[in-house]
């Protein structure tokens, strides 16, 4: 079984290295004060390098997902739940929802999760789990 | 050969040649770049053309080089533009900005895709450093089921829709596929069937994902004025407007979730250029790999107001007898599917348009065609018509 793990690039590795010390970290852009997603060296709003970085809330709320049936064979995943979150601060990330049933009747839209993070084959990735779970 | 640049669009460019694979389905004795060939020499025979008469090559999926190659054809104009499913339709407005400015004659554009048996297919593998390597693929956002349909709970859920409305959509194409010998699901389905298929990806239901097959499918255009000369002339069908657009190549940067924009932007830019509106179009094509598009389209497109897509399709205006009918050959889902299905879009708008579709919808002047690619990262609109303004 395997995973499809990440692997960093120069304009990324400070976003993984929060993560594995357990901080969502994201770019921030300070000409028009909004965080940015995925990460690069500067503003994909302006073009301009005057950006820095910023830790996050880890607070978000469940934009969309799917439950995934046909699961590859010999692939391991985190959840079934393949989600696009909200994060507080506007991004809206790919994830997994964590410490829930994969049932549609559980997985109402718009409620708050929290960032959590997991270990798969020693590399750290972000994931989401309801609020108070 | 002397030349002065003319509009790409208003009916100055036409299709002349149009054909698919002599078969489509499963074709196991077929490797990729034969299903180019096969449609592309159905397509020339369409035209009434050889080899000899094609100076420019398109084709998304290998280098148009390789196809050039394999026909023969030593072009002076290539174009390999490569946006996923949907590339087709960026390929004919290329094709047709080629001709125009005298870059090229007589453009040949190619799909071939052995989706289903996997034959002389190169390898599609993504990296983990790519930005989709690194925030998708870890979370199990890795194939077209799990990845394009993670939006379509968004895209209900602020309209106050259900999964039920994706069943409609799958049922109003098959009331097409059913009149249609070469579609490879013809039989007509309850609401039941469809919502208690299996489940592949909730909300998504097996019958809500498209067919997977092998085939292919290859278009000739040139320009009206030497359409005109040729003996097929009296088939042509004109390029009037087209727009394209892309977006995220990642499905969680969409500019906007449950909306998708490039298809708002190609549309306009389509129906600006052809100088028509949407009350104009008799025959609506949308890349329908997975149940949503539709729905996604028909709003984003403009045809019908926010939220109103499910409803309009239930009502029955895009089945035999409705005043838009969408996805004529039974689409994505039901007609085929070779991963990148954009140009048997284009194809059956052609063959609606010269009157030779398996289920003709009757007094066909103009055709929308809506392409998709990357899952939400291009969208590529053309408008067609049988008559030269």
């Amino acid at each position: 079984m395997t995973f499809n793990l990440p692997k960093a690039t120069p304009e990324t590795a400070h976003f993984w290295n929060e993560v594995k010390k357990g901080r969502l970290t994201l770019p921030y852009c300070l000409d028009t004060g909004q965080y940015f997603f995925y990460p690069r060296s500067f503003s994909p709003f302006t073009g301009s390098r005057n950006v820095e970085w910023r830790q996050t809330s880890g607070k978000a709320t469940l934009h969309s997902y799917v439950i995934n049936h046909r699961p590859l064979p010999g692939r391991d995943v985190i959840s079934p739940v393949i989600a696009l979150v909200k994060l507080a601060e506007g991004p809206v990330l790919m994830s997994n929802i964590v410490d829930i049933e994969p049932d549609p009747a559980q997985l109402n839209l718009d409620m708050p999760l929290n960032v959590k993070f997991v270990q798969i084959e020693g590399v750290t990735v972000p994931v989401f789990a309801p609020e108070g779970a | 050969m002397s030349h002065t640049a003319t509009s790409m669009h208003g009916g100055n460019i036409s299709v002349i040649g149009a054909a698919e694979t002599t078969e489509i389905g499963s074709l196991p004795h077929m490797s990729m770049l034969d299903l180019h060939a096969d449609a592309a020499l159905n397509a020339l025979a369409d035209a009434g053309l050889t080899i000899a008469d094609i100076d420019g090559v398109a084709t998304a999926g290998p280098m148009a080089l390789e196809v050039s190659h394999h026909l023969g054809i030593n072009p002076r104009w290539v174009d390999g533009t490569m946006v996923g499913g949907g590339s087709f339709m960026l390929l004919v407005r290329h094709a047709a900005a080629a001709i125009a400015a005298g870059a090229a004659t007589t453009v040949l554009i190619t799909h071939g895709e052995s989706g289903r048996s996997r034959i002389g297919m190169n390898a599609w593998e993504r990296s983990p450093e790519s930005f989709v390597g690194q925030f998708e693929l870890p979370y199990g956002a890795e194939f077209p089921y799990t990845t394009f349909t993670v939006p379509a709970l968004r895209f209900l859920h602020e309209r106050g829709m259900s999964p039920d409305d994706l069943a409609t959509v799958v049922l109003a194409q098959r009331e097409w596929s059913a009149k249609n010998p070469r579609a490879l699901k013809r039989d007509i389905i309850t609401r039941d069937e469809v919502m208690n298929a299996p489940m592949v990806a909730y909300p998504f239901t097996k019958e809500m994902c498209c067919v997977v097959t092998d085939g292919g499918g290859a278009l000739i255009l040139t320009s009206a004025e030497r359409a005109a000369d040729l003996p097929v002339g009296d088939r042509a069908v004109y390029l009037l407007g087209s727009g394209e657009a892309t977006e995220a190549p990642l499905v969680s940067q969409m500019t906007e979730t449950g909306s998708f924009h490039a298809f708002r932007r190609s549309s306009a830019e389509a129906f600006s250029t052809a100088g028509l509106d949407h009350a104009d179009i008799d025959h609506l094509m949308i890349y329908d790999a997975f149940a949503h598009l539709p729905l996604y389209g028909l709003e984003d497109l403009g045809f019908v107001a926010r939220g109103e897509s499910a409803a309009f399709i239930a009502e029955g205006h895009t089945i035999p007898g409705g005043r838009l009918p969408m996805n004529t050959n039974g689409g994505g889902l039901a007609y085929t599917h070779t991963g990148m299905y954009g140009m048997f879009a284009i194809q059956e708008a052609i063959r609606q348009l010269r009157g030779e579709a398996a289920a003709q919808v009757p007094d066909v002047r103009t055709s929308f065609v809506q392409g998709v690619g990357f899952y939400f990262a291009s969208g590529a609109s053309l408008i067609f018509s049988n008559q030269r303004p």
